[in-house]
C-alpha cells in the first residue's frame, strides 16, 4: 500500500510539474510580451516598459517560470494587474464559494445517484427501473446552466423559496451561505446524479453477471443479499472512476453557473479578468483548478486500492 | 433410501428445450459420474437442482432431496437449503471468488449466512475447513485474498466453502477442467476423501471420462438434453450397451492411422534458446527484474516428423512457441529452419516464415470476425511473393478447404456460422495453404469435445502423410502426446527435463516430472 | 430498435432544420426590430421575438447549424488524433512511447474543456474556433484511451498472431485487424462525444467564451435571456429546449446503436 501510494504521489508531483509547464507556456509565452498585452494597443513603450520591470518580465522564460512557481509553493501568485492587490487574496476570497459549492454538488450527486442507481438495478426490467432510466437520460441531456435558470424561475421568482442570486457570504451564517448555495448545487448535482445513476445501475448489473455471484447464490445467499454483500462493493471500482471525472466536470460546471447566480466566485473573477486581459489572474486560476483535479484524481486512486487489494502490491 | 431422485426432469429456456425426461438417482456416500459433450445439458441438470437456472427458464418433474420434492419450494426456502444441504463448486476457480474479500471471510460466510455462528465461531469454523482442504492456517491464512492464490488453491477455497457445513450432496461441475493434470489429481482425491469422511452424496460432472472412470459409482451419460444411459460404473464401462456410450469411449482413447518412422533430414533445429521477460520494478526505484520463461532448450525435429511438447501451464511453452515463429527475440541460442537462422521482427524473411504456420487452441479467438473464410484462409499469402490473383486463388482456397474436409462454398461465410470443431478445420486450411512444412499445433484440440477431437486428430494425421508435414503438437494432454506424436519433450518451468520416442517415456519414464505427470493423468479403464 | 429510430428521428429534425437554415428562415435573423421585440410566441414568429425583434424560431434554426458544426468538428479533432495515437499506444504496449502517449493523456484530462477555453481566449480573444479546439483537445484522450484500451484486448486474440506469423507489420495489423474491430465501439462513442460537445459548445457560448453575436447560438440566447426571464421566460425555454432534445435524440441514438451494433461493448462516458 505504502509503494502504490508513493508511486502515485511521485506520479502526482510530475504532472502537477508538467502542467505548470504547460500554463506558463500558454499564458506567458505564447502572448509574445504579456506586458505589451495586457495594456493594450494604445500604450506609450514607456508605460510597457515600466510594466515590464514590475512584472520582471525582463528575464528569460526559464526563469520567469522558476520565480513564478516557486512563488506558487510559497503562496506567492503574483500581484493583480488590474486591481493591484495580490493575486493569493482575490483568489482565497472568491474559492470560500467555488469550492464548497462543487463539494456541496458532489456530495449531493453522489448521495442520490447511489440509492437511484441501486434501486433501479434491484427492480431490473421492471417499471422502477425504466422510470429511473428515463427520468436519468432526460437530466444528461439538460444543460445544467439552463436547469439553473428554470430553477431560479420557479423557486426564486415564482415560489420565492430561495434569492435569485448573490452570496451573503459566510459571515453571515453557515445555514445562509449554504441555502444561497442550495440551488446552484442542485443545478450542478442532478445532471451528474443521472450519468451516475446509470453507471451505478449497469455496474452493479455486470457485476451480477460474474461467476462469484454464481458462488454466492450457491451458498444460499438471496439474490438482494448477494448484491449488497458482494456486488456493490466490486461495482464500485467503476463508479469511483466517473465520481473522480465528475469532479473536474463540477468545477467547470460552477464556474459557469455562478454566472446564473451572480456568485462571486472563482468563475466571476476569471472571466472579469479575461476581459480587462489580466493574465496573471487568469493563469493562477487555471493553474489553481488544475491542482485541483489533478489532486482529486489521486485521491481517486487511493480510493481504488482502498477498495481493491489486487492493487495495493503494485508499484 | 436415495439421497437425490429426479424424475423426469424437463427444462426449457425461452422456450428451447435444453433437458428432457431427466432421471437420475444417487445414494448417500455414492458418486455419480454425469458425463457428456458440450450442449449435453449436463450443467443445467446441475443448476436445476440448486434452482439456479438463468432467468427465462421453465421447469417440470420432481427433484427429490431425502425424500422432499424441492421443485414445490420458494425461493426463501431454497436459500436455506443451498449451502446448507447442497453445495456446489463450479468450474472457473480464478473468477468463482469474490476479489476484495479475504478467503477465511468467504468461506464464513456459508456458515454465517445459514445462523449457524457467530462471527467468531464461523471464522474458527472457515479455518478449519481451509485446513481440511489442505490449506493449512501457516501457510495460507484466512486473511489471504484470492489473488495471491493459484487456480488449484482457488478451487479448494470453493470447495471448504461448499462442504462448510457438511451438505449432504456435493454437485461439482467439471471441477478440475481448469486445472493442470497434478493439481487435477490433488483435487480429485479431496473430493473422494470429503465424500468418505462425511457420507454425503457426490455428483462429479464432467466431458472427460478418463476423469469419472476409477473416481464414479454410478455413471450417467447424457446427449442433447437426454440421458442416455445410466447405471453402475463398471457395467457401464463394460457393456457399452448404448451406441453414444460406446462412440464417446472410442473417441476418447481414439489413436489415429499413421504411418509413423519415415523420418527425414532435420528440418528446425533449436540450440540453446534462452528466453527473459522483465518483471516490474521492485520497489518505486528499484531495478527490473528477469524472469527467465525459457531456459537453454535445444531440440530438432526433422522432416515429417511429428513431435510433442508436454508442460503444465506456466511452464514455457507457449513462450517458446513464439520464439521459434520469429514472434519474440531470445536472449541466447539459435533457431535454424532448413539451415536459415530464424530472427524476431519484420527483418525475417518472408520465405523462412512461409516454412512455418501455427493452429491455436481457441476456435473463437482465432479469426478476425469481421472477413470471409476465403480471405481469412488466404492470410498467409502476404508471405509470397506472387500471391495467386483470380482463378488460381480461388483454386488455392477450394483445395485448402476441401483437405480439411470443408466445401469449397464455405468460403464466402463468416466464421460464426461455424461450429468449433469446424473453426479448427478453417484454422488447418489456414496453415495449410501455403505448403508449410512446420505446423505447430499450440493447444489445437484442447478446447474440443472428445468425438470432435478424435476427428480433427484423423484430419492432421492423414495430412501429414499426405503432404510430409512436421508438426510440433504442443499440449497439456498426455493421451493426445500418445495419439499423434513420434518423440515427446517434457518440460518444466522452462527447460526440457526428458525427450524421448513417445512409446518408451510413456513406458518408461526417466525423469522424476515426468513419472509426477504420467502417475497425475487420469486414465481411462478400458474393459472392454 | 426503437430507441435507435426515435433518437435519430429527434436528431434528424435538427439536423433538418440546420440544413434548412442555409436557404431558408422565417425572418432575418440579424434584422433588428425594435417595434417587434419581445413578442410571445404567435402569428409570425412562432416561438417569439427577443429585446430586439429578433425571431427566436429562426435563430433556433441557424443556432442548430452552429452547435452541430462545432460538435462535429470537436469530434472530428478527438478522432482524428486521439484514434493514431491510441492504436500506436497499443501496438508498442509498454514502450516509451506508449508511456509517453498515456501520461499526455492524463495531462489533457486535467485540464476541462473550460480551463481550455479560458486560456485561449485569454490569449487570442473570444470565437467560435476557440470553442472547437477546447471540445476538440478535450476528445483526445477520451479516444485514444478507448482505442488503446480496446486494441490492447484484440491484440492478445489469436487471430492478431496468426497475422504476425504471416508477416505482417503493426501499421498494417492495426489498419487492417484492430481498426475495423473497433467500428461499432467508435460509432457509439462518437455519437456520445457528440452530444457533450453540444451541451459543452452551449456552456462556452453561454459565459461568452464560443460564438460571438451576431451569429446566434443556443448558448448565447440563453445567456441574453437571463435578464428578462421573469417576464420573457419564453425566452430561455426554446435555446433549453432545443439543447435537450438534440442531446436526448443523440444520446438515444447512441444506446441503440450500441444495443444494434454489439450488445457487449461497455459504453465509455466521460
Amino acid at each position: 500500500m505504502l509503494h502504490f501510494a508513493l508511486a502515485r504521489l511521485t506520479s502526482l508531483g510530475l504532472s502537477l510539474v508538467v502542467a505548470s509547464v504547460v500554463i506558463f507556456f500558454a499564458l506567458e509565452v505564447v502572448p509574445g510580451d504579456p506586458a505589451a498585452y495586457m495594456l493594450g494597443m494604445n500604450a506609450s513603450p514607456e508605460t510597457v516598459a515600466a510594466l515590464r520591470t514590475e512584472l520582471g518580465l525582463d528575464a528569460g522564460p526559464v526563469e520567469r517560470y522558476f520565480t513564478w512557481a516557486t512563488g506558487l509553493l510559497t503562496g506567492d501568485f503574483g500581484i493583480s494587474y488590474t486591481y493591484r492587490t495580490p493575486v493569493a487574496e482575490m483568489i482565497g476570497e472568491r474559492i470560500k464559494v467555488s469550492l464548497p459549492l462543487a463539494l456541496y454538488a458532489l456530495a449531493l450527486s453522489t448521495l442520490i445517484a447511489f440509492p437511484v442507481g441501486i434501486w433501479a438495478a434491484t427492480h431490473r426490467g421492471k417499471a422502477q427501473d425504466m422510470g429511473v432510466m428515463a427520468a436519468t437520460q432526460l437530466g444528461i441531456a439538460v444543460p445544467n446552466f439552463w436547469f439553473a435558470m428554470l430553477l431560479v424561475l420557479v423557486f426564486a421568482i415564482g415560489l420565492r423559496w430561495f434569492s435569485a442570486g448573490g452570496f451573503p457570504g459566510w459571515d453571515a451564517g453557515f445555514f445562509e451561505g449554504m441555502k444561497a448555495l442550495t440551488l446552484p448545487a442542485i443545478a450542478l448535482a442532478l445532471p451528474q446524479a443521472s450519468i451516475l445513476a446509470r453507471v451505478m445501475r449497469s455496474a452493479l448489473l455486470d457485476t451480477m453477471g460474474e461467476d462469484f455471484i454464481r458462488t454466492a447464490r450457491a451458498k444460499g445467499l438471496s439474490r438482494r443479499q448477494a448484491l449488497w454483500r458482494h456486488a456493490l462493493r466490486n461495482a464500485l471500482i467503476p463508479v469511483l472512476t466517473i465520481i473522480g471525472l465528475q469532479f473536474s466536470f463540477l468545477l467547470a460546471g460552477a464556474i459557469i453557473i455562478e454566472n446564473v447566480f451572480f456568485l462571486p466566485g472563482l468563475g466571476r473573477l476569471v472571466f472579469q479578468a479575461i476581459s480587462q486581459r489580466d493574465l496573471i489572474v487568469v493563469e493562477s486560476v487555471v493553474m489553481l483548478l488544475v491542482v485541483a483535479v489533478i489532486v482529486v484524481t489521486f485521491c481517486v486512486d487511493l480510493a481504488y486500492a482502498a477498495v481493491d487489494p489486487r492493487l495495493r502490491r503494485r508499484g | 433410501m436415495s439421497l437425490l431422485r429426479i424424475r423426469d426432469l424437463d427444462v426449457s429456456i425461452h422456450g428451447k428445450p435444453v433437458l428432457d425426461r431427466v432421471s437420475l438417482e444417487l445414494a448417500p456416500g455414492h458418486v455419480l459420474g454425469i458425463i457428456g459433450e458440450s450442449g449435453s445439458g449436463k450443467s443445467m441438470t446441475a443448476l436445476s437442482i440448486m434452482d439456479l437456472l438463468p432467468d427465462g427458464s421453465g421447469m417440470s418433474g420432481s427433484i427429490e432431496l431425502d425424500g422432499n420434492d424441492l421443485t414445490g419450494l420458494s425461493e426463501r426456502q431454497m436459500c436455506d437449503i443451498r449451502g446448507r444441504d447442497i453445495g456446489m463448486i463450479f468450474q472457473e476457480p480464478m473468477t468463482a471468488l469474490n476479489p476484495l474479500r479475504t478467503i477465511g471471510d468467504q468461506v464464513a460466510e456459508t456458515v454465517r449466512i445459514h445462523g449457524g455462528a457467530g462471527r467468531g465461531e464461523a471464522a474458527r469454523i472457515a479455518g478449519d475447513m481451509l485446513e481440511r482442504v489442505g490449506l493449512p492456517r501457516e501457510k495460507f491464512p484466512p486473511t489471504r485474498y484470492p489473488h495471491e492464490l493459484s487456480g488449484g488453491q482457488r478451487q479448494r477455497v470453493v470447495i471448504a466453502m461448499a462442504i462448510a457445513l457438511q451438505p449432504r450432496l456435493l454437485i461439482a461441475d467439471e471441477p478440475t477442467t481448469a486445472l493442470d493434470v497434478t493439481t487435477q489429481a490433488g483435487i480429485l482425491r479431496l473430493l473422494r476423501r470429503l465424500v468418505l469422511e462425511d457420507g454425503m452424496g457426490l455428483i462429479l460432472i464432467t466431458h472427460d471420462l478418463a476423469v469419472v472412470s476409477g473416481n464414479a459409482d454410478h455413471l450417467a451419460i447424457m446427449r442433447q438434453g437426454q440421458v442416455v444411459e445410466a447405471g453402475p460404473s463398471d457395467k457401464v464401462m463394460r457393456a457399452l450397451r448404448h451406441p453414444y456410450t460406446r462412440a464417446l469411449f472410442e473417441a476418447s482413447s481414439h489413436q489415429p492411422d499413421r504411418t509413423a518412422g519415415h523420418v527425414g533430414t532435420p528440418l528446425l533445429e533449436a540450440r540453446n534458446m534462452v528466453r527473459d521477460y522483465v518483471t516490474p520494478r521492485k520497489g518505486l526505484f528499484g531495478a527490473h527484474g528477469t524472469f527467465r520463461a525459457v531456459r537453454d532448450v535445444s531440440f530438432s525435429i526433422s522432416h515429417g516428423e511429428s513431435l510433442g511438447l508436454v508442460g503444465e501451464s506456466g511452464c514455457g511453452k507457449s513462450t517458446l512457441t513464439r520464439a521459434i515463429l520469429g514472434l519474440e527475440p531470445l536472449q541466447g541460442g539459435s533457431v535454424h529452419v532448413d539451415g536459415h537462422p530464424v530472427e524476431a521482427g519484420q527483418k525475417m524473411p518472408k520465405d523462412l516464415r512461409a516454412k512455418m504456420q501455427v493452429v491455436f487452441q481457441d476456435p473463437y479467438g482465432s479469426f478476425n470476425p469481421r472477413h470471409r473464410v476465403g480471405r481469412l484462409v488466404t492470410e498467409p499469402f502476404h508471405l509470397l511473393d506472387n500471391p495467386p490473383k483470380g482463378a488460381e486463388r480461388k483454386a488455392a482456397i477450394d483445395t485448402a478447404l476441401t483437405d480439411v474436409g470443408l466445401h469449397p462454398d464455405d468460403a464466402d461465410r463468416y466464421i460464426h456460422e461455424f461450429s468449433g470443431g469446424q473453426r479448427q478445420r478453417i484454422a488447418i486450411a489456414r496453415a495449410l495453404i501455403i505448403r508449410p512444412q512446420l505446423i505447430i499445433l499450440d493447444e489445437a484440440v484442447s478446447a474440443l469435445d472428445v468425438s470432435i477431437r478424435a476427428q480433427i486428430l484423423d484430419l492432421l494425421a492423414d495430412l501429414s502423410g499426405r503432404y510430409g508435414l512436421s508438426y510440433l503438437f504442443i499440449t497439456h494432454d498426455l493421451t493426445v502426446v500418445q495419439a499423434i506424436t513420434d518423440r515427446v519433450m517434457v518440460m518444466q518451468a522452462g527447460e526440457i527435463v526428458e525427450t524421448g520416442r513417445t512409446e518408451e517415456v510413456f513406458a518408461n519414464p526417466q525423469h522424476e516430472y515426468t513419472r509426477t505427470l504420467l502417475a497425475a493423468a487420469p486414465v481411462l479403464e478400458m474393459s472392454a | 430498435m426503437r430507441t435507435l429510430l426515435t433518437g435519430a428521428v429527434i436528431a434528424g429534425v435538427f439536423v433538418l432544420g440546420a440544413i434548412v437554415s442555409f436557404f431558408w428562415t422565417p425572418h432575418d435573423v440579424e434584422a433588428i426590430n425594435i417595434a417587434a421585440k419581445l413578442l410571445t410566441p404567435g402569428d409570425g414568429y412562432w416561438f417569439g421575438t427577443d429585446h430586439f425583434g429578433r425571431d427566436i424560431f429562426s435563430m433556433i434554426l441557424v443556432g442548430a447549424r452552429v452547435s452541430i458544426a462545432v460538435a462535429i468538428v470537436a469530434v472530428g479533432i478527438g478522432m482524428g488524433i486521439g484514434i493514431p495515437l491510441g492504436l500506436t499506444a497499443a501496438a508498442r504496449k509498454g514502450s516509451l512511447l506508449d508511456e509517453v502517449i498515456m501520461r499526455g493523456n492524463d495531462l489533457i484530462f486535467a485540464f476541462p474543456a473550460l480551463l481550455i477555453a479560458i486560456m485561449i481566449t485569454a490569449v487570442f480573444g473570444p470565437s467560435a474556433v476557440n470553442a472547437i479546439i477546447a471540445i476538440g483537445i478535450f476528445n483526445i484522450p477520451v479516444f485514444a484511451r478507448l482505442v488503446r484500451g480496446a486494441a490492447l484486448g484484440l491484440w492478445t486474440r489469436d487471430f492478431i498472431l496468426s497475422a504476425r506469423v504471416s508477416g505482417k507489420g503493426a501499421v498494417r495489423i492495426s489498419l487492417e485487424h484492430i481498426l475495423p474491430n473497433l467500428m461499432s465501439l467508435l460509432i457509439v462513442q462518437g455519437t456520445i462525444q457528440f452530444s457533450l460537445g453540444i451541451l459543452a459548445e452551449a456552456g462556452l457560448s453561454y459565459v461568452g467564451l464560443g460564438v460571438q453575436p451576431p451569429t446566434p447560438s443556443w448558448g448565447r440566447m440563453l445567456a441574453e435571456s437571463q435578464t428578462m426571464i421573469s417576464f420573457a421566460p419564453h425566452l430561455a425555454l426554446f435555446p433549453g429546449l432545443a439543447i435537450v432534445l438534440t442531446v436526448l435524440g443523440l444520446n438515444l441514438m447512441g444506446d441503440g446503436l450500441r444495443d444494434m451494433l454489439d450488445p457487449r461493448i461497455r459504453r465509455v462516458r466521460a
